[in-house]
């Protein structure tokens, strides 16, 4: 229950960051960018793929990935808030990408020991885009903080408004102390200060403050989502709620 | 001394008289040579001459192309938040980075003609220049993905695989490589269609409503008919275009008919029969009337399309001149530290 618990926190992410940046399909706001945001949808709804079917194995109730993707209330999706949050314009994108990446990046790295083999797989083959994906966003954050006065306002924004979620990114409850006894997940007590070094490293070649307000918001992890997840939930199951059993 | 003078003046008359009709005639050497090298089809590059018009009339075409590639990520992209499993959600996203990465490389390929990426792209937020009028209608149901695919890139492959032979280098290459994509696109096109047509009722109702409504405008793809259409005796004796419009066009029916029977869609059209004597099958009169008003931007989803294009080009100014900014600062720094 603790494993199936966890397989879908680590898919949701996926699958809600892969949906929200598909939005942005044919409206980038460079060609380039069309394609490698399209890239990292398409990275990170493999990754939903793999975790949901295998989420799906181990709660052994017949559900696959996309029974798990498409047909679960609202409360029972655990992805954190920050993942759920709108686009916005390019920057709030960038901005959120790339506090997802650098802790999905450290997280990885750390699951590729996991006891679980399967588990340790997808961390391993996930790690690779991942890498990927940070190089990609921390750039953009460099980029557009230490680029003009309106970028760097822009992205400053972006970041104030985001910050509030990043804690729920290291939240643990029983079950993860559960799976740790267990060495199905590594120990992860020093995720935090690691991801809090490298967002540093970036923020300071942005020329990025974090906001002085460290106030916090959590709930994803516990299915309380924002209020923009049930419009992200119409679409994402329109197809599975209006046409009921049937193969596509 | 004067003699000498009188020779230098006359000598100037001379080459000022003879000039005028020795560019006339070399420019007609030139254009001749250009042919013959047409002519034994070898391939035209960056830097041979080329008539101004050959020149021209490419920048115009690759850049539709081009165009259409990009556009044509829209009616597609309005499905993939809405597609109905993960597998097929996956695959559009994949087959709509292609379409960007198609765009991507014919862009290029217009500029190697000495056309500018901007430039082009703001002739076609302006109207100034067209794209496949296609994707000026709209997307209304899963299976138009089906739909699309199939008949819209089978259209496209139609169209495309004789270019793999035109005559301007960096073009042809480009269409090899986009030729291989787009024959997986129509084929994840038909696989989508199987799929539904296998299905429930329901199901096999939303492909033929979606069949319905891309038929026809997937034959006016091949454009006006071969008697109407302005440019094709230039182009073909230049090899930019190497089949005419009704040629392909036909093509492209007696190919796909038979695949519609295969999953047991009617098509609508009362007068498609095969036809013993020529081998082909007849087919209804185009309403050529519809195909003109949405070519002139009267379509039904014309003006979302440029307004999404506008936007997205507007939206990313402050993006393009913070990197461009970024980008500067960085080379000051270099320059200091060395
Ligand atoms: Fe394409
Ligand atoms: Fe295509």
């Amino acid at each position: 229950m603790e494993k199936f618990n966890y397989l879908l926190r680590l898919g949701d992410d996926s699958l809600i960051l892969g949906q929200r940046l598909a939005e942005w399909c044919g409206h980038g706001p460079i060609l380039e960018e069309d394609i490698a945001m399209t890239n990292i949808s398409l990275d990170l709804i493999g990754q939903a793929i793999s975790v949901l079917n295998y989420a799906g194995d181990v709660e052994c109730k017949g559900r696959d990935g996309d029974a798990l993707a498409f047909l679960r209330l609202e409360k029972d999706y655990k992805n954190l808030l920050l993942v759920e949050q709108k686009n916005g314009d390019f920057g709030d994108t960038m901005m959120r990408q790339f506090l997802f990446d650098a802790y999905r990046k450290l997280l990885f790295e750390r699951l590729q020991s996991s006891t679980d083999k399967q588990l340790a797989a997808i961390a391993e083959k996930s790690l690779k885009e991942t890498r990927y994906h940070f190089k990609h966003s921390a750039e953009w954050v460099i980029r557009l903080g230490d680029g003009t006065d309106e970028s760097h306002k822009r992205v400053q924004n972006s970041l104030n408004n985001l910050w509030r979620y990043t804690d729920e990114l290291f939240y643990v409850d029983a079950s993860d102390k559960v799976l740790t006894k267990q060495g199905i997940l590594p120990d992860l007590s020093d995720l935090k200060s690691l991801w809090l070094q490298e967002v540093n490293t970036v923020l300071d070649l942005a020329t990025l403050q974090i906001p002085t307000n460290n106030w916090q918001f959590e709930g994803g992890r516990k299915g309380v989502h924002s209020e923009h997840m049930g419009y992200l939930l119409s679409e994402l199951q329109f197809m599975q709620r209006v046409y009921p059993n049937m193969e596509w | 001394m004067l003699i000498l003078f009188v020779l230098i003046v006359l000598k100037h008359i001379f080459v000022l008289l003879s000039c005028v009709p020795m560019e006339n005639k070399n420019l007609e050497l030139l254009e001749e040579k250009f042919q013959q090298k047409i002519d034994q089809d070898i391939k035209i590059e960056p830097n041979d001459w080329m008539p101004d018009n050959y020149r021209q009339t490419l920048i115009r075409q690759i850049s539709q192309h081009a165009h259409s590639e990009v556009v044509g990520m829209l009616p597609e992209g309005n499905w993939i938040t809405r597609a109905p499993n993960l597998r097929r959600k996956a695959v559009l996203l994949a087959k709509v980075q292609d379409e960007a990465g198609h765009g991507l490389y014919l862009y290029s390929a217009v500029e190697t003609l000495g056309a500018d990426r901007e430039d082009t792209i703001d002739d076609l937020h302006s109207g100034k220049v067209k794209y496949s009028s296609i994707f000026n209608y709209p997307t209304l149901s899963w299976a138009d993905m089906g739909a699309i695919g199939w008949l819209v890139d089978g259209a496209a492959i139609m169209n495309q695989v004789p270019l793999c032979r035109c005559s301007y280098g960096p073009y042809a290459r480009a269409m090899v490589r986009v030729c291989k994509e787009e024959s997986f696109h129509q084929r994840q096109g038909f696989e989508i269609m199987t799929t539904l047509c296998k299905g429930t009722l329901e199901q096999k109702a939303m492909a033929q409503d979606a069949f319905n409504r891309f038929w026809w405008p997937a034959l006016m793809m091949f454009g006006p008919n071969d008697a109407d259409s302005k440019h094709s005796a230039q182009s073909m004796k230049w090899k930019i275009k190497r089949s005419t419009n009704d040629e392909l066009r036909q093509q492209f029916i007696d190919v796909t008919v038979p695949q519609a029977e295969l999953l047991g869609l009617t098509i609508p059209d009362a007068d498609l029969k095969w036809n013993e004597s020529t081998n082909h099958y007849d087919f209804g009169t185009i309403n050529w009337d519809e195909f003109w008003q949405v070519v002139n931007g009267n379509g039904p989803c014309n003006a979302e399309r440029i307004e999404a294009r506008t936007k997205a080009k507007e939206n990313g100014l402050w993006v393009r001149a913070a990197a461009m900014a970024h980008a500067e600062k960085q080379r000051e720094r270099t320059k200091q530290s060395a």
